[in-house]
């Protein structure tokens, strides 16, 4: 029985379309996530999935339930985090994990292996106040608070935004070490270098889903060579690019440009000479390996030119 | 059952830890009580006044001397002339003359009757009225301690006043249920719905609607603590008010806690209805001090007479909880009522209250939209 279900669920909201023709299946034990801009859909489909919302169209199970009839069941079997959660401010760490303890009928010894591995770099620090904490670490009792009723599913809304790259890094290792557990778990984030971690991954813009894939099927599923290209005026080299003949994309994307032709096989010295030209004497071109990133940006453009 | 044991005790620390409100909490009724016990007086001392006396006898002599002997006046001039009672008033610091006709002490004794006219500066009318009555007052006092035989008329009549329930028109007498009243609406209706909706601003509500906590618990689990406070803010008003301002307490204290629980249900439940249509504590804030706190004080008969706003006024104050709350309290502290005279207040309230929190709780939502 797969932990979740969609089959094409439709949301709105007064006149702006959340949701367009979504359906999607989330496998026991999987890391699931969406990828997608700010005001993608990404909570709307989190708060259909956890009950608090109900689709206009279409239908889901979570745990093989019906997410409108049978609300009430599936609820306690939820390990929800939503994107703006902020925790209790002005309780400390422990008494936070202890208040969600006991609200979902259970106490922390009870339940302490589960959270113990994100629980035990808290508690040197469990009678300080969760306002005072970092945003890592505000994140890691959020999860915490989150997994101490063992959910049999966990949907976590952004739970990485705001927070550092080091801190990133280790919440994701904690979610795969938490998938290995058997729990189920659905993450949605803007960051697209979060994704390789993921089972699969649903590409999430607009209301609709583009694609659904493993993450290096989705990367595969690239057939342009891309070239990075680097400079120190990255905006100049930007400008330049766009009046080349031969360009089809141009991102940037940290310090790199990253840049697909028209052609087959882009010609790299072509292009240098063309910068030169163009006034940018200390462009470094290399080709790079493509990310999921340049498959999102990709199925972007494709979407907005069949619009 | 544990769970909601768990939101209590997070609500009260949450309460408690909260100092800065905690603080304003306990110091508003301090300061609003001082305010009005001391500042805000209806009573008046050292009022200015003058004698016109025509007759200088030894009665009209012991007369003056009274007046002058009373700490609510100070008397600073002796006039000749009418004429200079407009003059005298016109320079602004006498607000009041009493004038004694021509022998006035061998009428008195004679006819048992002697006129004496008091002219009053009525620029300010609250005061004049005072002034006037006082003086009356001291009058009166005086023929009978001499001879209840004898009469000064004042301008012609002679009204026989009593004030009953509060002789000395203490006016901290008035104002204490009126605090009470405010206190309660503040703490209960204003710190509720602001409670409610930071959970709802934090994001906690999410989490608090998908966890097994029904919203019967989520409600009551916000309103236990408020109304344990608001209980603790009307003792140490009431111990204040007995203790400093000696208010008097003539009804039985039972029934007055039981009709001030009464009255902060109604004020709990407003808050809970107003979290229920406000997203953020902003809204709530400016609902409950424009919809609620401001009527409490101006409509209620708090600090003007229901009696005499106009007529639509006086319907949209009958909507108002708090003028019937104040009704009751001011009856049983200064009158001593009970239920037997209080019953149909209480009913308006009990009925108010049952639909509110019915409306509260169908309005709570347990889904998002």
């Amino acid at each position: 029985m797969p932990a979740v279900e969609v089959h094409s669920i439709y949301k709105s909201f007064e006149d702006v379309k959340a949701l367009k023709d979504i359906s999607f299946s989330v496998e026991e034990g999987e890391l699931y996530g969406f990828i997608g801009p700010d005001g993608a859909g990404k909570t709307t489909l989190f708060r259909i999935l956890n009950t608090l919302l109900i689709p206009d169209e279409g239908t889901a199970t979570v745990l093989g339930l019906d997410v409108v009839d049978d609300y009430k069941t599936i609820r306690p079997m939820l390990g929800y985090m939503p994107g703006r959660f902020s925790l209790y401010q002005d309780l400390s760490v422990q008494e936070n994990l202890e208040f969600f303890a006991s609200v979902f009928g259970t106490t922390i010894s009870e339940n302490y292996e589960l959270v113990a591995p994100i629980y035990s770099q808290l508690e040197p620090f469990k009678n300080r106040y969760a306002g005072k904490l970092s945003g890592g670490m505000k994140q890691k009792l959020a999860l915490s608070c989150a997994l101490i009723h063992k959910p049999k599913l966990l949907l976590l809304d952004e739970p990485t935004t705001g927070v550092d790259a080091v801190s990133r890094k280790e919440f994701w290792e904690m979610l795969v070490d938490l998938k290995k557990q058997g729990i189920a778990i659905i993450v949605s984030t803007p960051y697209m270098d979060e994704a390789k971690l993921c089972d699969r991954v649903a590409l999430i813009q607009e209301g609709s889903l583009m694609q659904i894939d493993t993450p290096l099927n989705i990367v595969n599923g690239y057939d342009r060579p891309i070239l990075g290209i680097k400079s120190r005026n990255t905006y100049k080299l930007l400008q330049a690019l766009k009046l080349y003949e031969w360009t089809h994309s141009a991102h940037p994307f940290g310090e790199f440009i990253h840049f697909t032709e028209k052609r087959e096989k882009p010609d790299m010295i072509a292009l240098e000479a063309f910068l030169l030209d163009n006034g940018i004497d200390d462009a470094v071109i290399k080709e790079v390996e493509p990310g999921i990133e340049d498959s999102f940006m990709a199925l972007m453009r494709k979407e907005v030119a069949s619009d | 059952m544990s769970s909601f044991r768990g939101f209590i005790i997070k609500e009260f620390k949450q309460i408690y830890r909260d100092t800065r409100t905690l603080i304003v909490l306990f110091g508003m009724p301090v300061i609003m009580l001082v305010l009005f016990g001391f500042a805000i007086r209806n009573e008046v001392d050292d009022v200015k006044i003058a004698v016109l006396d025509f007759s200088k006898d030894e009665v009209t002599r012991e007369i003056t001397h009274k007046l002058s002997a009373s700490p609510s006046f100070e008397l600073s001039a002796y006039l000749n002339t009418y004429d200079e009672v407009r003059d005298i008033f016109k320079a602004g610091e006498i607000k009041e003359v009493v004038v004694f006709e021509d022998d006035f002490g061998r009428k008195l004794v004679r006819d048992g009757v002697a006129d004496v006219q008091i002219i009053t500066d009525a620029t300010d009318p609250n005061l004049a009225n005072i002034v006037q009555s006082y003086t009356s007052n001291i009058l009166r006092d005086y023929t009978n301690s001499k001879n209840s035989r004898l009469q000064i008329e004042a301008s012609g009549i002679t009204p026989e006043i009593r004030m009953m329930y509060n002789p000395e028109l203490k006016s901290v007498n008035l104002f204490v249920p009126g605090i009470i009243a405010v206190i309660l609406m503040l703490v209960s209706a204003l710190m509720t719905s602001i409670s409610i909706t930071r959970e709802k601003e934090m994001g906690n509500m999410e989490i608090l609607l998908v966890s097994p906590l029904k919203p019967i618990h989520i409600i009551l689990g916000k309103v236990l603590p408020y109304l344990a406070l608001s209980i603790a803010n009307v003792v140490v008003i009431l111990i204040l008010a007995r203790f400093i301002f000696q208010v008097p307490f003539e009804g039985s204290y039972l029934f007055f806690f039981l009709e001030a629980g009464l009255f902060i249900m109604t004020a709990l439940s407003l808050g809970v209805l107003i979290s229920s249509s406000a997203n953020n504590q902003q809204t709530a804030m400016m609902i409950s001090l424009a919809g609620l706190l401001l009527p409490t004080v101006l409509l209620s008969g708090f600090i003007f007479p229901v009696e005499s706003m106009p007529v639509p006024l006086q319907m949209i104050s009958h909507a108002i909880p708090a003028k019937w709350f104040l009704i009751i309290v001011r009856d049983i502290m200064l009158k001593g009522s009970g239920i037997l005279l209080l019953w149909k207040e209480t009913f308006i309230l009990l009925v108010t209250t049952a639909v509110l929190i019915a409306i509260s709780l169908k309005k709570f939502k347990v889904r998002l939209q």
